[in-house]
C-alpha cells in the first residue's frame, strides 16, 4: 500500500465513512501495527490543526465585520481623557521646546563663562562696620606718634574710627551690639536719637555669635523708659515680616524686608538670613518683627548679593545676657519681658523704638 | 434611552448560550457592547484604535474558545473577564514594544487571568505557523487544502472546479499539497 493510498483509507476511517467490516478490518491493523497507529494520530491532530485555523479564520472575519460597523473614531474622541492644554501643547511642541531650552541654556552658560562669572564664585564676606577714612587714619597714628615724638605731648582725640548701631535692653543702659564693632576699641560712645553722647564701656563680649554687652557709665546718663520690646526666645519662621533701625549714616534709617532662610552665612546656624538691604553702620541694630518682638541682630552682609543681610539670632542674645559673670555687672540687668509695640503701625513704632537705638562710635589710637 | 443601552447589553448567560448555538445576533451585541470599555482603556495607555481592535478581538475569541470547548467558569461579570483578559494582554504588548512605563491607568476592577492568556498564546504560535505555511504552499494546493479540510467539500466538487479529468488525479494532487503543507508547517521554528 503506498503512502497515497495509505492516506485515503485513514481519512475514510477518521470521517466514519467506511463500513463495519472495513472499520475492524483497520483497527485491527491499527493496533498491530504501530507505524500506522502514529500516521493515524498525527494525520487526526495536524487536520484538526487546519480545521481549526479555518474557524479561527473565519471568526475572525465575522469579528471584523461587525468591527467595522463601530464608528471607532468618534467612541475615540469621546473616551479619550482630554489631556490639559498645557500638556497638549507639551506634547505637540515638545521636540521644539526642549531645543530651545538646551539653546538658553548654552546661552546662559555662554555669557556666564565669557563674561568670567564662573571663575570668579567666591563670595566676599565682610564685617559692617563703618571704617571712617581708615588710610587716613593710619597717616594719622603716623603723625602722632612722629608728632609725639617730637612734642611728647598728645594730640586732642580724633572722630570715631568705626561705626556701628547699638539698642538698649534695660532702662538703666545696658546696650547690645555687635562684638566686631567694640573690637579692640580705646573708648566707646553711644550717640542717642537726641544727638545726646554718653561714654560706654564694654561689660561681656561673645566673639563666636558676635554679640557685645555694653553699658553706659556716663554721669550726665539719667536713664531710658522702659523698654518697648521683648526679646524672643524661639526662632523667627521664614517669611516673617522684618524690619531694622540703625545708624548706617549720620541719621536713623528704617530697613524693612523678610526673614528669608533660618541659616546666616555658610550655613550657619546661629543666624538668618534677611532680605532686608543692610549698609556698613547697620552693625549691631535691632532686627524686630512686625509685633516688635526683637528676633536678632544686624551683623553683616554678603557684599555680592545685593539686598541679603545676617542677623544673629535672639536665642543666642539671651543666652550671652545669661553667660555674663555676676560680678561683672555693677548695675542689676533685668530683662524686659513686656512687649508694647504689638498693636501699633510701623510710624508708631519707629517713633516709640528710635529712643533706644543707638550708634555706636569706636575710638582707638 | 437608558432602557435601550440596556438591552443593549446582553445578559452573560445569554452571551454563553449564544456562543454555544453560534449565534451571530450575541456575538455581534457582545462585541458592541463591551467595545467602547476596552477602547478606552488602550487609548488612555498609549494604544491606538487598531491596538484596541486587535486585542479586544484576541480576547473575545478566547472568551469564544473557552465557552466552545466547555473549560469556561463564569466565577465573575463577563464585563470584569473581558477588561481583566484585555487589560493582561496589552501590558504584555506595552511590555514586548518597551512602552511599558510602569503604571496603567484602570477605568474597571480586574482580576489576574495569567495562565489563560498564555494557553492562547501557544495556539496563536500554531496557528500563525499553519497560515505561513498555506501561504508557502501556494496555488491550487492552497485552496484545495482550503476546501477540502476547511470548508469540508467532497473531492467530487473539488475535481469539478478545478478541472480534473478524474478523481484519482485530484486525490494524488491533494496528497502532495497535505505532504508539501507539513512539510513547511514543521520546518518553522
Amino acid at each position: 500500500m503506498s503512502d497515497n493510498q495509505l492516506l485515503e483509507v485513514i481519512e475514510k476511517y477518521l470521517n466514519g465513512e467506511m463500513t463495519k467490516d472495513e472499520r475492524a478490518r483497520f483497527e485491527v491493523l491499527r493496533n498491530e501495527n504501530a507505524e500506522i497507529n502514529n500516521k493515524v494520530t498525527e494525520h487526526k491532530h495536524f487536520t484538526n490543526l487546519v480545521k481549526q485555523y479555518g474557524e479561527r479564520l473565519e471568526l475572525e472575519k465575522r469579528l471584523d465585520a461587525i468591527h467595522d460597523e463601530i464608528d471607532v473614531h468618534a467612541l475615540e474622541e469621546e473616551l479619550m481623557i482630554k489631556p490639559s492644554w498645557i500638556v497638549s501643547l507639551w506634547r505637540n511642541h515638545h521636540s521644539k521646546i526642549s531645543v530651545a531650552a538646551s539653546i538658553a541654556i548654552f546661552a546662559v552658560l555662554c555669557t556666564l563663562f565669557f563674561t568670567g562669572y564662573l571663575a570668579n564664585r567666591q563670595v566676599n564676606y565682610l564685617p559692617l562696620s563703618k571704617k571712617v577714612n581708615e588710610l587716613s587714619h593710619k597717616t594719622d597714628v603716623l603723625n602722632n606718634k612722629v608728632n609725639s615724638l617730637n612734642s611728647s605731648g598728645r594730640l586732642a582725640g580724633n572722630p570715631g574710627n568705626f561705626r556701628g548701631s547699638g539698642f538698649a535692653i534695660s532702662s538703666n543702659g545696658y546696650i547690645i551690639t555687635d562684638n566686631h564693632v567694640i573690637n579692640n576699641a580705646d573708648s566707646i560712645y553711644v550717640q542717642a536719637f537726641d544727638g545726646k553722647s554718653y561714654k560706654a564701656k564694654v561689660v561681656y563680649t561673645e566673639p563666636q555669635t558676635d554679640i557685645a554687652v555694653l553699658v553706659i557709665n556716663d554721669p550726665a546718663f539719667k536713664g531710658l523708659g522702659a523698654i518697648p520690646y521683648s526679646i524672643r526666645p524661639g526662632e523667627s519662621e521664614i517669611g516673617e515680616n522684618v524690619f531694622t533701625i540703625g545708624y548706617p549714616r549720620e541719621s536713623i534709617v528704617l530697613g524693612s524686608g523678610f526673614l528669608a532662610a533660618s541659616t546666616g552665612y555658610n550655613g550657619d546656624t546661629t543666624s538668618y538670613q534677611i532680605s532686608i538691604p543692610v549698609n556698613p553702620g547697620n552693625s549691631g541694630g535691632p532686627l524686630l518683627d512686625n509685633k516688635g518682638n526683637l528676633i536678632g541682630i544686624i551683623d553683616a552682609k554678603q557684599t555680592r548679593m545685593e539686598g541679603a543681610g545676617f542677623a544673629v539670632k535672639s536665642g543666642y542674645l539671651l543666652k550671652t545676657i545669661q553667660d555674663i559673670p555676676a560680678d561683672s555687672l555693677k548695675k542689676p540687668l533685668n530683662i524686659n519681658t513686656k512687649n508694647i509695640l504689638a498693636g501699633l503701625n510701623r510710624v508708631q513704632q519707629i517713633k516709640k523704638l528710635q529712643n533706644y537705638v543707638f550708634m555706636v562710635k569706636v575710638y582707638n589710637q | 434611552m437608558s432602557k435601550e443601552s440596556n438591552s443593549g447589553i446582553p445578559a452573560d448567560s445569554e452571551v454563553i448560550l449564544g456562543i454555544l448555538n453560534n449565534s451571530e445576533i450575541v456575538l455581534k451585541r457582545l462585541y458592541i457592547a463591551y467595545f467602547p470599555m476596552v477602547l478606552q482603556l488602550i487609548i488612555n495607555n498609549n494604544g491606538s484604535g487598531d491596538d484596541a481592535k486587535d486585542v479586544y478581538q484576541e480576547a473575545i475569541i478566547i472568551l469564544y474558545n473557552k465557552v466552545k470547548t466547555g473549560d469556561f467558569e463564569l466565577s465573575s461579570k463577563l464585563k470584569t473577564y473581558i477588561y481583566s483578559v484585555c487589560r493582561r494582554l496589552w501590558l504584555k504588548r506595552l511590555s514586548q514594544m518597551h512602552r511599558y512605563g510602569g503604571d496603567i491607568k484602570d477605568f474597571e476592577e480586574y482580576l489576574s487571568v495569567d495562565d489563560e492568556t498564555e494557553k492562547n498564546n501557544e495556539r496563536d504560535i500554531q496557528f500563525n505557523k499553519m497560515g505561513n505555511a498555506l501561504k508557502l504552499l501556494g496555488e491550487p494546493c492552497k485552496t484545495i487544502i482550503e476546501d477540502f479540510y476547511i470548508n469540508n467539500r467532497s473531492m467530487q466538487e473539488i475535481c469539478q472546479s478545478f478541472g480534473y479529468t478524474n478523481a484519482d488525479n485530484a486525490k494524488t494532487q491533494k496528497y502532495k499539497c497535505l505532504q508539501r503543507l507539513k512539510k513547511l508547517f514543521f520546518q518553522q521554528k
